[in-house]
């Protein structure tokens, strides 16, 4: 597993120290320390019912955004349903992940800035098509890569294969990453495959893979970082695998780890948590201050207010809307059902 | 205007739109240097390079996945499926994601991909070669699914698809590919993708059909033409969404309707003709609408095609069930 900072905040691994200034570093900490609000908050929001859909992140932060960090402005992020924060780091706004969460098509609407598809429901689809937007890079002689997040449990599906082989075939400038956090849903690691890392799996697509300690953003960061200059240096796919670990259930459509978790393994996990771990480092270094945390905090608590209002207040869908988004031009049988749902809209 | 089969005619629509825009790319299985399993991509390799014209890894999925980015890159993706039995493997690429493309991100991205695929009895194809699978797709919300019955057609409609910028299944009946020859431009052209064509005009029943049907029911007509039935014959051409009017009007003028497909009957599009015409035209029908369809079974081993395949005499009966009403 590579490893650049340890549990106490050290670092361990000199040689592989990404060269950050201390200014990215603590943008780095602010990002984490954000995005944990963020899951409590959303937590917080989905059971009072102001938003729907959720799949938590505590835990991932280091994975998730350590990544996303290593990544340029022109990069297409493909991700899976509980990679929301990388999108809003990418530059989805706030209260756009919100509306992604409500189900309003306005949360898809990605904006020109941001090359990305919105969260992936389907797991496995994202990497088949990570391959084609990467080959398509390729054939533009673009220095960019395509980007696909995975978890542990999708390496069992058959698109996981086929796109990381797609895109090793073709040398396509492609970033897979697993994150791996030991459950899909109920179902532990060892019940997905025989396999001693799912890292390995790249073997079979002859590409690159690496196990990355996923708790360690200074880790993931430097193997992102590698895996892009990689890419686009015209020497294939990567699959990095992220070892990490989710503190809440695994959506809050009623899933309940208490029925395949123990307080013991959560404690474990909790001893790596990537925020307290960077937190360690960045004031050994006398970068970091609880002062600064709290002003992080409470800015991500302010902006979270703001973007759920501002998601209440977004127009409501109308069915004409609907439509008006399946096709360039309308066959005649939706724009038969457009007058009829104009007519009772407009009653 | 040259004689073309409707592979030559398939053929030079996709030399033709390699040629006018240089973001169609067309790859699947074998369509590189080999030219393609039926030689529908024959010479396209050579005369557009390996950027353009490619072969696959062999995998269904992976070839629609690769699409839907490719299209996100600002490609116009014309793949192949080898045997359009095989869209199991790519059904979710397909209905689950392409279609969805343009909906689900509000218009922030499209998927203008062309799906091109042979299906179709006749020829003793071995498994899951023949199947005439459309109505899964008809189903789906996003797709237009197109099926041509002869070169003209099949050259005009395919430009037609790969300019389309919402997805297109473009099906290609084996049994038509090379069974006759008609006039066909050299230059590029298109038949609209919300028509169907009246094949044949009549006055005594309408007679709607696509595919190699489109042919059995010509066949029929003349057959019932020696008994002073005169057949009107509809090409539905492109099969969802179905063009409403240009059926409707034939029916209030001949008030009496079959619907003939190669499918299965709890399969095709022809249960959702009749309802149309059910819905908009009953008053003026003298007789209910009959199908005319294969039976309910596993498509046939391949000795067993003749007996289950139905054909112009199937054809021949229900017109003179409907007309004897």
């Amino acid at each position: 597993m590579f490893q650049v900072l340890n549990e106490n905040g050290e670092i361990v691994n000199k040689d592989d120290m990404p060269d950050l200034s201390d200014e990215e570093l603590k943008e780095l900490m602010r990002r984490m320390v954000y995005t944990r609000i963020l899951d409590q908050r959303s937590i917080a929001l989905n059971r009072q019912g102001r938003l729907g859909f959720y799949a938590p992140t505590a835990g991932q932060e280091a994975s998730q955004l350590g990544s996303q960090f290593a990544l340029e402005q022109d990069d297409f992020l493909l991700p899976g349903y509980r990679d929301v924060p990388q999108l809003i780091w990418q530059g989805l706004p706030l209260y756009q992940a919100f509306l992604f969460s409500k189900g309003h098509f306005h949360g898809n609407q990605m904006p020109e800035n941001v090359q990305a598809l919105s969260p992936q429901i389907i797991i496995g689809a994202q990497y088949v098509q990570t391959a084609g937007v990467a080959l398509g890079m390729k054939l533009r002689g673009k220095k960019n890569v395509a980007v696909a997040y995975t978890g542990d449990g999708g390496t069992s599906q058959g698109d996981f294969y086929e796109g990381i082989n797609f895109a090793g075939a073709y040398g396509a400038p492609a970033i897979f990453f697993v994150q791996n956090n030991y459950f899909a849903i109920s179902v532990p690691v060892e019940k997905q495959s025989a396999v001693k890392t799912l890292a390995q799996k790249s073997v079979a697509a002859g590409i690159e893979g690496i196990q990355v300690d996923g708790m360690d953003v200074l880790a993931v960061y430097a193997v992102t970082k590698h895996a892009r200059e990689h890419a686009i240096n015209g020497d294939g796919p990567m699959l990095i695998e992220t070892l990490t670990y989710r503190y809440g259930p695994h959506t809050m459509s009623g899933d309940d780890p208490t029925r395949y978790r123990t307080d013991e393994l959560n404690d474990e996990w909790e001893k790596r948590d990537p925020i307290v771990r960077f937190r360690k480092f960045l004031e050994e270094k006398g970068i970091w201050s609880e002062e600064e945390e709290n002003k992080v905090v409470e800015d991500a608590k302010e902006d979270i207010k703001k973007a759920i209002k501002e998601a209440d207040n977004y127009p409501k869908q109308k069915v004409t809307d609907l439509i008006g988004n399946m096709y360039e031009e309308l066959p005649v049988n939706l724009q038969e059902q457009m007058e009829e749902y104009k007519e009772k809209e407009s009653k | 205007m040259a004689q073309m089969t409707m592979i030559k005619a398939i053929t030079n629509a996709m030399q033709t739109e390699l040629k006018n825009d240089e973001n169609v790319l067309v790859f699947g299985e074998d369509v590189g240097q080999n030219g393609g399993v039926f030689r529908a991509t024959e010479g396209l390799q050579d005369e557009f390079g390996e950027e353009r014209v490619f072969d696959t890894p062999l995998a269904e999925s992976g070839i629609g996945g690769l699409s839907i980015g490719l299209g996100l890159q600002g490609y116009r993706p014309v793949m192949e499926i080898q045997f359009f039995g095989f869209v199991f493997e790519a059904m979710d690429s397909i209905n689950g994601q392409m279609a969805r493309m343009r909906y689900r991100t509000g218009g922030a991205h499209n998927a203008p991909i062309t799906i091109r695929a042979p299906f179709g009895g006749g020829v003793h194809t071995p498994e899951l070669h023949a199947d005439s699978l459309e109505g899964l797709i008809a189903q789906q919300p996003g797709m237009k699914v197109v099926i041509p019955s002869t070169p003209y057609d099949a050259k005009g409609l395919l430009i037609s698809a790969i300019r389309d910028n919402d997805p297109v299944l473009f099906l290609e009946h084996m049994k038509l590919y090379r069974s006759f020859r008609g006039e066909v431009p050299e230059e590029a052209y298109t038949v609209d993708l919300t028509k169907a064509d009246v094949k044949r005009e009549g006055k005594d029943v309408s007679i709607i059909a696509y595919g190699a049907m489109v042919h059995s029911a010509l066949k029929a007509a003349d057959e019932l033409e020696k008994n002073d039935i005169d057949a009107e014959v509809i090409d539905l051409r492109t099969v969802s969404p179905i063009d409403i009017e240009t059926i409707i009007e034939s029916v209030k003028k001949t008030n009496h309707a079959i619907v003939v497909q190669e499918a299965q009957r709890q399969a095709g599009v022809a249960a959702n003709v009749v309802a149309e015409i059910q819905e908009r035209a009953i008053m003026h029908l003298e007789a209910p609408v009959l199908r005319v369809t294969a039976p309910d079974t596993v498509y046939a081993f391949s000795e067993a095609e003749e007996i289950w395949l139905p054909n112009e005499k199937d054809i021949i009966e229900k017109v003179n069930t409907v007309i004897d009403y």
